[in-house]
């Protein structure tokens, strides 16, 4: 075994009175995808912010390749880090080459080298064509594509991604999920934040779901689905009638591990135990939808459905 | 044969290389600062060398005809304080305007500092380029009067370097400024109470000893100043150790404000 690329450990982060991250816990190891998932406000922008040397935290212990998180060892390990920021900030005054040309040079990468490894990245990246064009050209996908090629230029050991897809079509989003599963395979290892469940159940080992500050669960993305919300969901629509409503719950409700009542649907979760093909059978008239369960039911499950803000 | 696993590095990671030095780095800033530059620098240029310019010819042959300094023309006597001027502009706006956009609107700096390239070497690298287009403004100038026949020592080849001392001081102070600013609005403040005091309280219009003994003192307090008096002597070659006064009281201005740029950025992007 080789040793863990983050440690993590009763990390905490107050600005004035206001504690945004209150002690949090996890290990990221050699190449492993790990997510950090929650709703806004989770903290876990703050985390990675702590993380990447941008933040000083304010209790706890930090430790990336084996070094603490201290000013003598900044220059170190962004030296080995890769980020790719949430808000764009790429140079509206460069061509997309010259974005990654500059970049590399931040990292003393000599003029030849950086000019193979920036063909290289236009290249994986999909913006060969693009070489040339101004910023304000490129779509929302081509911008978050380069902005994670720029992060590759000085082949980082540990990618950062702040919702690499956010604000992406599916196909712009896969595309990206694509590429990352390369990097992930070549052993690249990494942290990414995701408002999407499905983004961290593509590409994630293991997950942990934040809120408030704190760490409200982790493990594996099926691991976490059995766990918190068993295999099977039924979602059944009750509209607003009152009895049909109630017919619903009684049948499910003795049947299920958990039942959940929204204004206009009934939400049964069910694991093996459960009788799924009885329930099934009973609201045979019902308008309904039976599937798998997801890592977004773990999620509102986890973080409930209120409005984060 | 087995190796021990730690020994297998994954493909596409490579030995991470030594971080580059304070100046490196603060080259490698001026440098993307002069890469973004290049494309808008026709206008660029026509902004920051036509206003000097302007005043030399418009004030200093218009309104210098009126004037008798008594030995020297008008012109003559008001070229080299145009010229420190025209150093201070260009700074001064870079450091502001420029550098403010760089490290709010675009992010430039949190680009940056996501490098090896710590907050030391983006002030100083934004500094530098802000005080090359001093010396770009400074040169512009120099070559007018020189062609108008206003120069008349060898010593005026030194001013370019001039230029660029003065560049630094104020691109610092512009720094500095940029740091505690808020919004844009902040430099209204900056260039009408700053730098617009400077401009005509400075000796580039009129000799300072000609103001009451307590302005004296306020305008001795300026940097302007210091680089008036300086950039003065070059172009007369009338260089003595008196300059020294002048070269260290900018450079104490520029350690000063260069000191409290680097902390209040860093306060600001380090939070």
């Amino acid at each position: 075994m080789s040793a863990p690329i983050i440690e993590v450990a009763g990390l905490r982060k107050r600005y004035g009175t206001a504690e945004v991250v209150c002690g949090v816990d996890f290990t990221v190891e050699a190449s492993e995808c790990f997510g950090l998932l929650g709703p806004n406000g989770a903290g876990k922008t703050t985390t990675i912010r702590m993380i990447t040397c941008f933040s000083p935290m304010t209790a706890g212990a930090l430790r990336v390749f084996g070094l603490p998180v201290e000013p003598a060892n900044h220059r170190v390990i962004k030296a080995r880090l890769g980020l790719a920021p949430q808000e764009e900030n790429l140079d509206p005054d460069l061509s997309v080459e010259m974005n990654l040309l500059i970049y590399a040079s931040y990292f003393g990468i000599p003029g030849a080298e950086a000019q193979a490894r920036v063909a290289e990245l236009l290249e994986f990246a999909a913006l060969t064509e693009k070489a040339r064009a101004r910023i304000d050209t490129l779509s929302g996908g081509m911008k978050k594509r380069l902005v994670l090629a720029r992060a590759l230029v000085n082949r980082p050991e540990l990618l950062v991604l702040d919702e690499p897809t956010t604000g992406l079509d599916p196909q712009a989003r896969h595309l990206v999920w694509e590429r990352l599963r390369e990097l992930k395979r070549s052993g690249v290892a990494m942290l990414l934040t995701t408002h999407y469940m499905e983004e961290a159940a593509q590409l994630c080992d293991r997950l942990v779901v934040m809120d408030h500050g704190r760490i409200v669960t982790q493990g594996t993305p099926a691991d976490l689905i059995e766990r918190h919300v068993g295999r099977e969901v039924i979602e059944v629509a009750t509209g607003d009638d009152p009895a049909r409503r109630a017919r619903v719950l009684d049948v499910a409700r003795p049947l299920a591990t958990r039942v959940e009542a929204l204004a206009d649907r009934v939400v049964i979760y069910a694991n093996g135990d459960s009788d799924v093909r009885g329930m099934l059978a009973t609201l045979a008239g019902e308008e309904l939808v039976h599937r798998r369960a997801t890592l977004e039911d773990v999620f509102l499950t986890l973080t409930g459905r209120e409005l984060r803000e | 044969m087995s190796a021990p696993s730690v020994a297998m590095a994954p493909p596409r990671v490579a030995a991470a290389r030594p971080p580059l030095g304070f100046v490196a780095g603060a080259l490698r800033v001026w440098r993307r600062d002069m890469e973004s530059w290049r494309k808008y620098y026709r206008s660029s240029l026509v902004g920051a060398l036509g206003e000097p310019i302007l005043s030399l010819i418009a004030i200093g042959y218009g309104l210098g005809r009126f004037v008798d300094l008594g030995g020297v023309s008008y012109a003559q006597f008001l070229a080299p304080g145009i010229l420190a001027s025209a150093a201070m502009n260009a700074a001064s706006f870079e450091a502001t305007f420029g550098s403010f956009t760089r490290m709010t609107q675009q992010k430039t700096y949190d680009g940056i500092l996501a490098t090896p390239i710590g907050i030391r070497e983006i002030v100083a690298g934004d500094v530098l380029w802000a005080a090359s287009k001093s010396v770009l403004s400074g040169v512009a100038v120099l070559a007018v009067a020189t062609g108008a026949g206003l120069v008349h020592s060898a010593w005026a080849l030194v001013l370019p370097a001039v230029a660029l001392l003065i560049g630094v001081v104020f691109a610092a102070m512009g720094l500095l400024v940029s740091s505690r600013a808020q919004a844009y609005d902040f430099f209204t403040y900056y260039f009408t109470l700053v730098i617009s005091v400077m401009y005509f309280f400075s000796g580039i219009f009129f000799p300072l000893a000609s103001l009451p003994a307590w302005a004296q003192a306020i305008a001795w307090c300026l940097p302007l100043t210091h680089a008036v008096a300086l950039s003065r002597a070059c172009a007369a070659g009338a260089v003595g150790l008196g300059m020294l006064v002048h070269l260290g009281m900018l450079l104490a201005i520029l350690a000063l404000a260069y000191g409290l740029a680097v902390h209040w950025v860093g306060r600001r992007l380090i939070a």
